[in-house]
């Protein structure tokens, strides 16, 4: 086995870990910023598995060296320029969860998914049993009720 | 050579990684994320993409966990110590 | 346990078998033999004059991917200051970091901006470019306000650059447009290669992208920052 075919089978396993990782985070968690660490750690292992179908064995990064092109083969340019546009927008998009993470700190003082149900059931009248929303027999009734605590 | 620094990498980041998971303490976590980033801005560099392993180097592992540290801030989460009354 | 979990922990496992179904599949010495990737790396040297092929593909070959981009980032960091709001102005501030902090933070400044400025301007004939020039001008920016929080960015002014870089590129956009038939083409001259001023509007395009990622970045984190502290 030479060393390119050992590093792409590292490789390769480490960005199975991390998606495995980063799934497992998302679904086992209750908690928004747990979820929020398994979008990142799933972000950079596409990232890094994207990056491993770009690699070739013994070769060299894609840049020129004094205008002429290497006797080596260069890396597939492709994967790579997709990535760089890959982490930024995967920034943008956490900064934009996690803006709305503070807003719905600050609106209902919890970030545990489950509490966050418990409190939206009973605001709108609602009831949630193991995560899915089950309409009462008289869910109008409930919100009126709700209504009514709180102008009194 | 350019193997063994592969699989140092590769273990830092995997273990890192579950580091993220597991520690209840959400800013060492934060910090673990870093680390993360850190370790696959190397791996980055060994599969000969220099551009890549600067920009993680810079976003992942700098802006991004400002980002998440400013946020934990906001919501309360900045501690140093682990609270056990959790879950 | 619950049945939720359960499915979950079966979703991963298969998940993970599928992806490790990869390993089987790939090729560990294959030379890479036609498609894109070998007319780019054979190509973009004598058509662009652009040593680093990575930037040549980002902004030359697949520009309006980077176009594209820029507009999601922008739409996502808009979105996010959306939600933040506005800050209530008789807000309590954060204390001043100590003395340490703010000296290094302000002697780090300009090395910060050098440092970003260099990586923008080089990325066309080195590992460098657009994204990590831009993130590192944006934490130069970020540092002063994290040293002393009461000294707010402004982000008047900060809108004002991110629109004037946006309307630059525009226009050197439409400029292609009209001179050359095609949006997004490539002005000026080859020039020689490892130039500074070389490889067509290169230079040009990536001044604008990286302080367009600059402000987006640090005005996402200035936000953030002073969104106000609730314990």
């Amino acid at each position: 086995m030479t060393e390119s075919a050992g590093i792409i089978i590292l490789s390769y396993c480490g960005a199975i870990g991390l998606i495995l990782l980063g799934v497992f985070a998302m679904v086992m968690y209750r908690h928004l910023i747990r979820i929020i660490f398994g979008l990142m750690l799933l972000e950079a292992g596409v990232n890094l598995f994207l990056i491993t179908i770009g690699y070739r064995a013994n070769a060299v990064a894609p840049i020129l060296v004094d205008g002429q092109i290497p006797a080596a083969a260069m890396v597939d340019p492709i994967p790579q320029a997709m990535v760089l546009t890959a982490i930024v927008i995967g920034v943008g998009v956490q900064a934009l969860a996690l803006a709305l993470v503070v807003k719905t700190y600050q609106a209902y003082r919890t970030l545990d998914t489950q509490e966050l149900a418990q409190k939206l059931a009973k605001e709108t009248g609602v009831d949630i049993i193991e995560g899915t929303p089950v309409y009462l027999p008289s869910p109008l009734a409930a919100h009126k009720q709700i209504l009514e605590e709180k102008s009194t | 050579m350019l193997f063994w620094v592969a699989l140092i990498s590769v273990v830092v980041m995997l273990g890192a990684a579950f580091a993220v998971l597991f520690l209840e303490n959400y800013l060492a976590a934060t910090a673990a994320i870093s680390v993360v980033s850190l370790a696959l801005s190397v791996l980055f560099f060994v599969l000969q993409a220099p551009d890549v392993a600067l920009t993680e180097a810079a976003v992942g592992a700098g802006i991004s966990s400002v980002i998440l540290a400013l946020t934990l801030r906001r919501v309360g989460l900045w501690r140093i110590e682990t609270h056990k009354d959790k879950q | 346990m619950n049945l939720r979990e359960i499915s979950s922990l079966v979703f991963i496992v298969w998940l993970g078998l599928l992806l490790g179904a990869v390993l089987k599949i790939v090729a560990y010495d294959n030379i890479l033999t036609g498609g894109v990737g070998t007319y780019i790396l054979t190509h973009a040297a004598p058509e662009l004059g652009a040593e680093n092929i990575v930037t040549s593909v980002l902004l030359a070959y697949r520009g309006l991917d980077t176009l594209g981009e820029l507009t999601v980032l922008f739409v996502a960091i808009t979105a996010a200051g959306l939600v933040l709001g506005q800050r209530r102005t008789d807000a309590p501030s954060d204390s001043d970091a100590g003395f340490i902090l703010r000296t290094a933070a302000n002697l780090l400044f300009p090395f910060l901006i050098i440092l970003g400025t260099y990586i923008l301007l080089q990325g066309h004939f080195s590992p460098g470019g657009v994204f990590q020039g831009g993130a590192i001008l944006a934490a130069a920016f970020f540092v002063p306000i994290l040293a002393s929080p009461a000294s707010p960015l402004h982000h008047r002014v900060s809108r004002l650059v991110e629109g004037l870089v946006v309307a630059t590129f525009m226009i050197i956009c439409l400029l292609a447009l009209f001179s050359d038939d095609a949006f997004l083409a490539l002005l000026l001259g080859k020039g020689s290669v490892s130039q500074l001023f070389s490889a067509y509007s290169l230079p040009l395009l990536h001044i604008v992208i990286g302080f367009q990622i600059g402000t987006a970045f640090a005005g996402i984190l200035a936000r953030l920052q002073e969104t106000e502290a609730s314990d």
